[in-house]
């Protein structure tokens, strides 16, 4: 939850007299001793925790780390509640909160691990980049979700929009053979969807909520109806596909341990980096941000000073298309290898959730993909390993932090103002 | 939308359109047209994925004739398969037997009417109810529970895993109706958020020894009680007394809506929640209320499914049918009586798809790509109209009316 409150660059001055302590704060302090009650009392005593922080193949090889993991337990917890206690002067001196909830974050992990892997061992390193992996589409559908968002329409077809771009994909790299014209077919599929998006929302003002909905049951459809005729008869031709292996950056694939997190991914991966870098500028840093943003928040206004308000949510949303499309892709030329029906499995409804939990901002977005990813993969790793939790409480977790978001928990979480609202000159 | 560019002159010299093409033009035939063209869409893609159709197209500009012909055949097959699957077997040799199919639809049709009438509830008090999935399971398990732990007489038992039906998807719908009276948080966002997490909360409770059946492994929970059956009439059929509580269900919506004082309250709130606040109405009690109905109803459909079609617990016991219940909802334009018609539309698609699909191998989820095309067309009335050249008569469509996240 710590990593929710990203840096916010296109906040406007604001005129503060007292500054309120952010009810982020109050739910860091409270997370920060309950830490300290749980984990601190729960562990048994006596037990070690081991974390590994190699792979086993890089250069410089790390020992592991042996710790008592009733004492680690505690000190983490603690560390973390010095942490949300920095947050809370940070907010009354008026200074960014993110360093201090990137240490909340961290040392909150790090003691629920020795509480929940007391007795284990378990490689941080492999952990870690597992999470990335599993946040990759995550982060492409909420890309998708805030293209369009912001420009004033409500993508709850993101879903469907990975679903078709792993199809394309998986189609076309199985027909040719090659996974590079998978990858360039894929945002096509979720142009597609993104067509249907923007002719239905913005030439006939469907009701946006309704209309991602119908599209999420037209891919499902769509897909497992091709699946079923052409796919699962003919594997060898239609499903196929080659994958993408790991391509290890020069130099700094060597450094320890975020090295091989990094930088010994596959393209898409890479892919999704610059991505996000060039969203979060364009949106916040040009000319055409501005106007996105612009329409987004007051298409009266916009068109006013002459924006054509429907061609930017056109655009906008096709574009949302493509990269949850290209998104896609990853379930099939870059993991599984080959399609499955329904294989995204509610992964665009848990990239929807990062977009509310990122408020909207690339880099929210970024991070809460991230925290959800981790979720997600520590959920199979200590499936295997044993623990206190039951799986099924930690696949729930992308879903009950946004439930708590949006209730209001973590401060206020607010949509760009027109979105959802079909423009109609008048 | 055409006659609104022409030039006036033009419009003086073209005939008035015809009574017919007028009516085509409201809502029931849009409607209509609306599922004609998604059925002919579908046509299209049944007939083009067809082995035999494309081995016939290798030698098109030979022969196109077989092409065609190959095609139509395909085409004309799945929609027969579709069409005696939804209501009656020609080939059976007893009444019973031959009348199986409009059984299976109807128990197809029982939990997508009573989830179409949770998700019509709410959307007449001006909040979409994306939840009835989770709704559903919710009441699927309080069903189950009741259903398999307590021994008591025939219909008390029923009567009771019924109401706890109820009373689970209430308190599920509930949770979203509170948050948006008390925080204001987005119905659609809080009731996607809590269908996920039933799905998970169900998963986990049939790996709990008080759920899981005896001696299996895969997630199903033991039998619910003979007591707490809903009562069938051949044992040939499927079909249960769950449609009665679903025609009930959409009879007290009918009164509820358009005869009680609460529900002019419902509807007022949801035409215009500003007007209805400053008119004195307690908005947010009505979110709570309308969510607690709407939740309830869903649950019902849980019970269609636990006490009637499966009989115990399973982790895929939604099966899709929260989803579905929207489309339904839709078609049946939030209207009681539209949704039963529309549920047995939808519940027969189901019925019949399966029949397709071991008869002429057609996949089933081409069901899925026709239903998603009927609502997408309804919802857009001045598609339909430019397509079959309608005159525009100024129906808007009733989807129409968006609200944004915030609103």
């Amino acid at each position: 939850m710590s990593v929710a409150e990203a840096p916010a660059p296109e906040a406007l001055p604001e005129v503060h007299i007292v500054p309120p302590t952010p009810r982020l704060v109050k739910v860091l302090i409270g997370l920060g001793i309950f830490a300290i009650l749980v984990f601190g009392f729960f562990t048994p005593a006596g037990k070690d925790v081991t974390f590994q922080l190699t792979l086993g193949e890089e250069a410089l090889a790390l020992p592991d780390l042996t710790l008592p993991a009733k004492i680690s337990a505690i000190v983490f917890s603690v560390i973390a509640l010095l942490g949300a206690v920095g947050a809370l002067f940070a907010a009354r001196k008026e200074r960014p909160l993110w360093p201090y909830t990137t240490v909340f974050g961290i040392f909150f992990v790090l003691g629920f691990l020795s509480w929940a892997v007391a007795g284990n061992t378990i490689n941080l390193v492999g952990l870690l980049q597992g999470s990335l992996l599993l946040a990759v589409p995550l982060v492409f559908g909420a890309m998708s979700g805030i293209l369009c968002e912001r420009a004033g329409v409500i993508n709850i077809a993101i879903e469907g929009q990975l679903l078709t771009g792993a199809f394309m994909a998986a189609v076309v790299a199985s027909l040719t053979q090659n996974a590079y014209l998978g990858l360039l077919a894929a945002p096509l599929g979720g142009l597609f969807i993104g067509l249907l998006l923007a002719v239905f929302a913005i030439k006939y003002w469907v009701d946006q909520v309704i209309l991602g909905v119908v599209l999420n049951v037209l891919a499902v459809g769509l897909t497992s109806f091709l699946y079923g005729r052409l796919l699962a008869p003919n594997q060898e031709t239609w499903n196929s596909p080659p994958t993408f292996s790991p391509i290890a950056i020069p130099v700094l694939s060597d450094i320890p341990i975020i090295g091989p997190i990094l930088f010994n991914q596959n393209i898409v991966v890479y892919l999704m980096y610059v991505i996000v870098i060039i969203i979060n500028i364009a949106l916040f840093r040009t000319k055409w941000g501005l106007r996105v943003r612009a329409v987004g928040e007051h298409p009266q206004a916009a068109d006013t000073v002459g924006i054509k308000v429907n061609s930017v949510r056109f655009r906008n949303v096709l574009l949302g298309g493509l990269v949850a499309g290209l998104g896609g892709a990853f379930f099939t030329v870059a993991s599984v290898g080959a399609f499955g029906k329904e294989m995204t499995a509610g992964k665009g409804f848990i990239a929807l959730a990062a977009v509310i939990f990122g408020r909207w901002k690339p880099m929210g977005a970024l991070a809460a993909a991230l925290f959800f990813g981790f979720a997600d993969n520590l959920q199979s790793v200590l499936s295997i390993i044993g623990t206190p939790i039951p799986s099924e409480f930690m696949l729930m977790t992308p879903y009950l932090a946004t439930l708590l978001a949006v209730a209001g928990l973590v401060g206020k979480v607010r949509a760009p103002a027109a979105d959802g609202i079909p423009y109609k000159k008048s | 939308m055409t006659d609104a560019t022409t030039v006036p002159d033009e419009q003086k010299q073209k005939k008035p359109p015809s009574r017919f093409r007028t009516a085509m033009s409201g809502t029931a035939g849009i409607t209509f047209l609306s599922i004609v063209m998604a059925l002919v869409i579908g046509a299209f893609f049944i007939a083009f994925s067809d082995p035999a159709v494309q081995e016939a197209s290798s030698y098109l500009f030979a022969k196109p004739m077989d092409t065609i012909s190959a095609a139509v055949t395909s085409v004309v097959e799945a929609y027969k398969a579709l069409l005696t699957g939804m209501l009656f077997d020609p080939d059976a040799t007893s009444l019973v037997d031959a009348l199986k199919p409009l059984s299976e639809t109807i128990t197809m049709a029982t939990p997508l009417i009573l989830g179409g009438l949770s998700v019509a509830l709410a959307f007449r008090a001006g909040l979409f109810n994306i939840g009835a999935e989770g709704q559903i399971i919710l009441g699927s398990i309080f069903a189950a529970y009741i259903g398999f732990q307590f021994n008591l007489p025939w219909f008390i038992h029923l009567l009771l895993a019924v109401v706890g039906a109820f009373i689970g998807g209430a308190i599920w719908g509930g949770i979203a109706g509170f948050l948006k009276a008390k925080t204001g948080a987005h119905e659609v966002i809080t009731t996607i958020m809590l269908n996920w997490i039933a799905i998970y909360l169900v998963a986990w409770l049939l790996t709990k020894p008080s759920f899981l059946r005896e001696g299996r492994q895969d997630p199903i929970s033991p039998p619910v009680a003979e007591s707490a059956e809903y009562p069938s009439i051949f044992d040939e059929w499927r079909v249960h007394g769950g449609i009665i509580v679903a025609i009930l269900a959409a009879a007290g919506v009918a009164w509820l809506l358009d005869k009680s004082t609460l529900g002019f309250q419902f509807r007022a709130v949801g035409a215009n929640a500003n007007a209805a606040r400053t008119a004195g109405m307690n908005v947010s009690r009505m979110y709570l209320l309308v969510m607690l109905i709407a939740g309830g109803l869903a649950g019902l459909a849980g019970s269609a499914q636990v006490l009637g079609t499966e009989k115990s617990l399973t982790g895929g016991i939604s099966a899709g049918i929260g989803f579905d219940a929207i489309t339904v909802a839709l078609l049946g334009r939030a209207n009681p009586w539209g949704v039963v018609a529309a549920g047995l539309l939808f519940g027969g698609l189901r019925a019949g798809g399966l029949n397709m699909q071991t008869a002429t191998g057609t996949p089933i989820d081409i069901v899925l790509v026709i239903q998603a095309l009927i609502v997408l067309f309804i919802a857009a009335p001045p598609l339909v109209r430019s397509v079959f050249r309608l005159p525009e008569t100024g129906g808007a469509g009733f989807m129409q009316t968006a609200k944004g996240w915030n609103g």
